[in-house]
């Protein structure tokens, strides 16, 4: 590990003014930065301490929440509210890590978790676009079985390992974000950007910039929702595929739903072909099917990890069937 | 591993069988199968309190003046040279005490191969040490960093760079099969067995079955990692190891660095787990090495990255396995050919066809295995050497012949466990696989078994039932000895350079002495961990209990026999010769005349004395050549697959255990729940990312390398049939291993019988089920 200094902030006007964008990474819980920094991925010259910051949960009153980027993910996962209105974003938390890393890891932190590609985490002896731009990428022809399958690059074919992210991707999350240059909006499936050209540009932040909170608004598909994921064990381990879906039906036919993928992309990955081929349509399995069809028709597998477009057709298909037997 | 070897031990089996069996160690059975106080009883282990305190001491925690600590530089390479290492940054860094390369390294020797006729050897990885600037495989030390402190040290480390000439690598498994070898002999089995006419039998059996099953690298996780602390005073080593070889460790050092093995002193008392993975490696020699030129004492812990790149793991192999039945289901021949990867440079056969040679009879067969020399790690032990791999294989496949028959799977078994050796035509010592069978499939309800894949389902889950026999071949080493102790107040005490990795050694060896010296366990130390006692074989083969029991045996044989010279002729028992005398009530007394007894105070006092000792030594373990020595086991297994997601989760596991007496049923249930743990791991999730482009591994560390969570693992049922072996002190034979034997096995048959799909390439991870 580098030598780095370290600060504490205790508000979002204090971190900004401690932070230098250059040569600062505000850090939360810690439990993925620091192994970066561990590793010599992450070499930050300072750090600005963020996890005291307010870790308020703010109920608006339609039964949307302002959730502070310093909440704990237990907290979040264990919050009435979500557990009531948002049950995949609570389930998608608890699908996470472990209890001990739930504890310390923060919402802000969690949005911004980087790859687990063991091609990246390896800086002394394999090569990474996203670590070294135009270095190569040694996943592409090596262990890829976990990689993306959707929206790679030739240049990248590492996933988001966040479960939450996907479930906020899910609930069309806001990011509320704050620089010197006041603050900003983004929505969460903004956030997070495909490999392209830059692999190693992973988010819309810029420099300097701090994740204050991330928002979420009530809606029936939210509060009918769930979160599976398929690991390899049946706990601590990341998602083969993850799915969170919620479906809201009346009259027989679809009225809302959200569908997001996580495992699979190097965000968390918002299927709205599908949802627009199941907006309106009759929640029946043939429907599912050709929704998570039209979906995955643009994956581009590799040999070892084409098992996932088969997977996620499956799963996909069997949570919203779950999620409409249960409405009916 | 010779002809000529397989010459001398095919002559000595031969004479064996005209020995009367009387003659031989197990001759006449061990006493104290029948006379059992405190073996036998629960008891919990002496260390516990100590370990949950945390006062145990482990190796990366003994204190010293003046200590560095040591990172490790790993090469990125598998074959070439170093041709540039820039190295001024970190010697300029903070804390730096010393970098250590090639450059600068003192003259190192080859360490001593790990072998059965050297105890006093424990190297596994038998490659130049830091001594010239050939790379030879993905992960060598290239330099060694001493600092104040260990993150100083891992910074440090990150500063070095090096270039390498760059040298095309043989680290592709198929390619290497090419030019495969084939060992003359495995441990001390010939290797090659060819017998009646396989060909024939194939073409005329009534069924058949023939496939491939592939197991990947496995890498040592222990919860404790190599670690030690290291120092140099003038030319006496002292080394804190976590090790399973001491006296190993030792010899071993003393070769390296051209000093006598008096000059060294191994210590470790307590070990977090070795299953294999704690001999002697590079970490150790760079450490002493770095230890002398710094003039300064030398931590080590290996992270986790490191331990992966320079403590070998279980090779990877591949399996042939042919089947031939009639139609009762009795083998008519019997295939298993195979590869596993095993460098000029390593000490360990990975011997998976041991099993097929022992299990199970067969009009003919046609057995033997070959060799793959990599640019890798040396290969080593892990956990059931052999069966635990080979197990998977050859009961995989009986489970396809028994579908392929239309017969049970047990029944499959029965119908071909013979008498005797099928392959030697040996006696067994003891066995009884069918009574571990009964009571397992009892306990576990195999009734309800549908022999139909697919019939049971529940929801998405496909419900499957499966079992599979575990085996490990019995084992006793020569050369362990134990010393006993007994003061003037009665008080036992038994040394001796044995191993303690969390197994309960301590714990039980007090029980077998209090009942061998006929103390209450409250009157009996055992103290072992330490060079400084007397001479000991290493822990490992399961045969730790064996030989330190017959050694503890032996020692008080001659502790009788000098308690009643001591006595002389004012005593209870003058005139009788040790064979006329047993242990009893604190002292001596006369077989059949419980009245002519002497306390061991009273003796001593009369005596004058304040202490009388004894040691004794294991001997030549002749009894495994005459006999069919094997502990067994039947594992049971229930899941579920999901049929959405591929996906399995482990509902249920029993093993039933023929590995004769239990000496302490607490300890044993724990070594043979965690190899069954380790089973499910190595059955669903463990696997090494080997790359092979360039034989580097890729989940080095725990995030990727898959052990079990608990969630993994179910509620497990642990018996045993408690039949003694009338070979072996006390009745017992190891345990250690034989846990992980027959899991993955029994799993995947339950995985069939769920799902229809038969897996042959472990782990069963769920892309594998689509």
């Amino acid at each position: 590990m580098t030598p780095f200094q370290y600060q504490r902030a205790t508000d979002a006007a204090e971190a900004l003014a401690l932070a230098d964008a250059g040569r600062c990474r505000f850090i939360g819980g810690g439990t993925n930065l620091v192994d970066l920094m561990r590793q010599n991925i992450e070499t930050p010259a300072a750090l600005v301490d963020v996890s005291r910051m307010p870790a308020s949960i703010e109920e608006e009153g339609d039964g949307g929440l302002v959730i502070g980027a310093a909440v704990r993910n237990s907290a979040l996962a264990a919050h009435a509210v979500v557990r009531a209105r948002y049950p995949m974003l609570s389930r998608a938390l608890l699908g996470g890590a472990s209890a001990q890393i739930r504890n310390m890891a923060t919402v802000g932190g969690n949005l911004l978790q980087r790859t687990r590609c063991a091609y990246f985490y390896d800086a002394a002896g394999s090569n990474c676009n996203k670590r070294t731009p135009g270095a190569g990428c040694d996943a592409i022809g090596g262990f890829n079985r976990n990689h993306a399958i959707l929206g790679t690059s030739e240049h990248c074919i590492a996933t988001h390992p966040s479960d939450m992210s996907v479930a906020l991707a899910a609930l069309d999350a806001t990011v509320h974000v704050s620089g010197t240059d006041g603050t900003r909006h983004i929505r969460l499936v903004d956030f997070h950007q495909l490999p392209g050209t830059t692999p190693d540009i992973e988010t819309v932040l810029r420099p300097g910039e701090l994740i204050t909170a991330v928002s979420i608004a009530p809606s029936a598909a939210a509060a009918h929702s769930r979160y599976r994921k398929v690991r390899d064990r049946a706990s601590y381990a990341f998602a083969l595929f993850s799915i969170a879906a919620g479906l809201d039906v009346a009259d027989g036919r679809i009225r809302d739903v959200r569908i997001a993928f996580g495992g699979v992309a190097a965000k968390p990955w918002r299927a709205t072909r599908a949802e627009q081929i199941l907006r309106g349509a009759v929640p029946s399995r043939e429907n599912f099917l050709r929704a998570a069809e039209a979906e995955l028709a643009a994956a581009k597998p590799t040999e070892a990890n084409a098992f996932k477009i088969e997977l996620a057709k499956r799963t996909m298909v069997a949570v919203l069937g779950e999620l409409a037997g249960e409405r009916a | 591993m010779s002809k000529l070897q397989n010459a001398i031990v095919g002559g000595v089996r031969t004479a064996m069988g005209y020995v009367p069996s009387s003659w031989l160690p197990g001759g006449t059975p061990d006493p104290l199968i029948d006379k059992r106080v405190a073996l036998g009883t629960q008891q919990s282990r002496i260390d516990g309190p100590e370990k949950v305190r945390g006062a145990a001491r482990f190796a990366a925690e003994v204190p010293m003046e003046r200590l560095t600590y040591a990172a490790f530089v790993h090469s990125t390479i598998a074959r070439g040279k170093i041709t540039q290492l820039d190295l001024a940054a970190a010697e300029a860094a903070p804390g730096v005490v010393l970098v250590m390369t090639h450059r600068n390294a003192p003259k190192l020797a080859l360490p001593p191969p790990i072998g059965l006729t050297n105890l006093k050897a424990a190297g596994n990885n038998i490659l130049p040490v830091m001594q010239d600037a050939d790379i030879r495989w993905n992960g060598q030390t290239v330099a060694l960093v001493l600092a104040e402190t260990q993150e100083q040290a891992d910074h440090a480390a990150s500063l070095i760079s090096v270039r390498y000439e760059k040298a095309v690598p043989r680290t592709r498994f198929e390619e290497g099969k090419a030019h495969a070898q084939t060992p003359d002999s495995l441990m001390i089995e010939p290797n090659r067995l060819k017998r009646g006419n396989p060909d024939a039998a194939f073409k005329a059996a009534k069924a058949r079955m023939d496939a491939v099953y592939r197991t990947p690298w496995h890498n040592h996780n222990p919860i404790e990692p190599n670690a030690a602390t290291i120092a140099w005073n003038g030319d006496s080593l002292i080394i804190h190891d976590a090790t399973q070889m001491l006296n190993g460790t030792a010899g071993s050092l003393a070769k390296v660095f051209g000093i006598k093995e008096t000059q060294i002193h191994v210590s470790s008392p307590y070990v977090g787990g070795a299953f294999g993975g704690k001999a002697l490696w590079d970490h150790q020699i760079l450490g002493a090495a770095a230890a002398k030129l710094a003039g300064r004492p030398v931590r080590i812990a290996l992270s986790r990255a490191s331990m992966h790149r320079l403590i070998g793991g279980r090779s990877q192999t591949e399996q042939r396995v042919a089947l031939a039945a009639a139609a009762d289901g009795k083998l008519t021949a019997l295939l298993h050919h195979g590869y596993s990867v095993k460098p000029p440079h390593s000490a360990c056969d990975e011997t998976f066809t041991l099993a097929a040679r022992s299990l199970y009879k067969s009009e003919s067969y046609d057995i033997v295995q070959h060799t793959v020399d990599l640019d890798l790690l040396a290969n080593t032990f892990m956990r059931a050497p052999g069966e635990a791999v080979g197990t998977f294989a050859i009961e995989s496949a009986m489970d396809e012949l028994a579908h392929e028959l239309g017969i049970d799977p047990i029944t499959l078994r029965r119908r071909n466990i013979g008498e005797n050796d099928p392959v030697s035509g040996a006696p067994h010592s003891q066995s009884d696989l069918l009574r571990a069978y009964e009571m397992g499939a009892e306990r576990f309800g195999w009734h309800r078994r549908s022999a139909t894949p697919r019939s049971q389902q529940d929801g998405e889950w496909l419900i499957g039932m499966g079992c599979a026999t575990g085996s490990f071949p019995y084992a006793r080493m020569p050369g362990m000895s134990a010393k006993i102790t007994i003061d003037s107040n009665g008080h036992a005490t038994v040394a001796s350079a044995a191993h303690e990795m969390g197994m309960g050694t301590t714990t039980v060896q007090r029980q077998h002495a209090a009942d061998r010296l006929g103390l209450p366990l409250e009157d009996v130390s055992v103290r072992i961990g330490d060079t400084s006692l007397p001479f000991a074989s290493f822990a490992g083969g399961s045969s730790q209990t064996a030989s330190l029991g017959a050694a503890i045996n032996a020692a008080s044989n001659r502790l009788a026999g000098d308690l009643l010279r001591l006595a002389g002729n004012d005593t209870p028992l003058a005139g009788l010769r040790a064979s006329e005398v047993e242990f009893a009530d604190h002292g001596l007394r006369k077989i059949g005349e419980p009245s002519r007894h002497e306390s061991f105070v009273s003796i001593l006092k009369r005596a004058a004395r304040n202490e009388i000792s004894a040691t004794g030594e294991s001997g030549a373990p002749l009894e495994m050549l005459k006999f069919s020595m094997h502990s067994r086991s039947a594992i049971f297994c229930e899941l579920r697959v999901s049929e959405v997601t591929g996906e399995v989760r482990i509902d249920r596991l029993v093993g039933a255990f023929d590995c004769g007496r239990i000496l302490n049923p607490t300890t044993a249930t724990s070594q043979f729940k965690g190899g069954m743990i380790m089973g499910i791991g190595m059955a669903l999730t463990e696997e090494t990312l080997l790359d092979p482009r360039n034989g580097r591994i890729m989940s080095a560390s725990m995030a990727d390398y898959h052990v079990p969570v608990h969630m993994d693992v179910p509620e497990i049922d642990v018996l045993w049939t408690d039949i003694p072996d009338p070979r072996t002190p006390m009745g017992a034979r190891g345990i250690g291993e034989i846990g992980i034997a027959g899991v993955a096995a029994a799993v995947a048959n339950a995985v069939f019988n769920a799902t229809g799909q038969r897996i042959r390439d472990l782990p069963i991870t769920p892309d594998k089920l689509f």
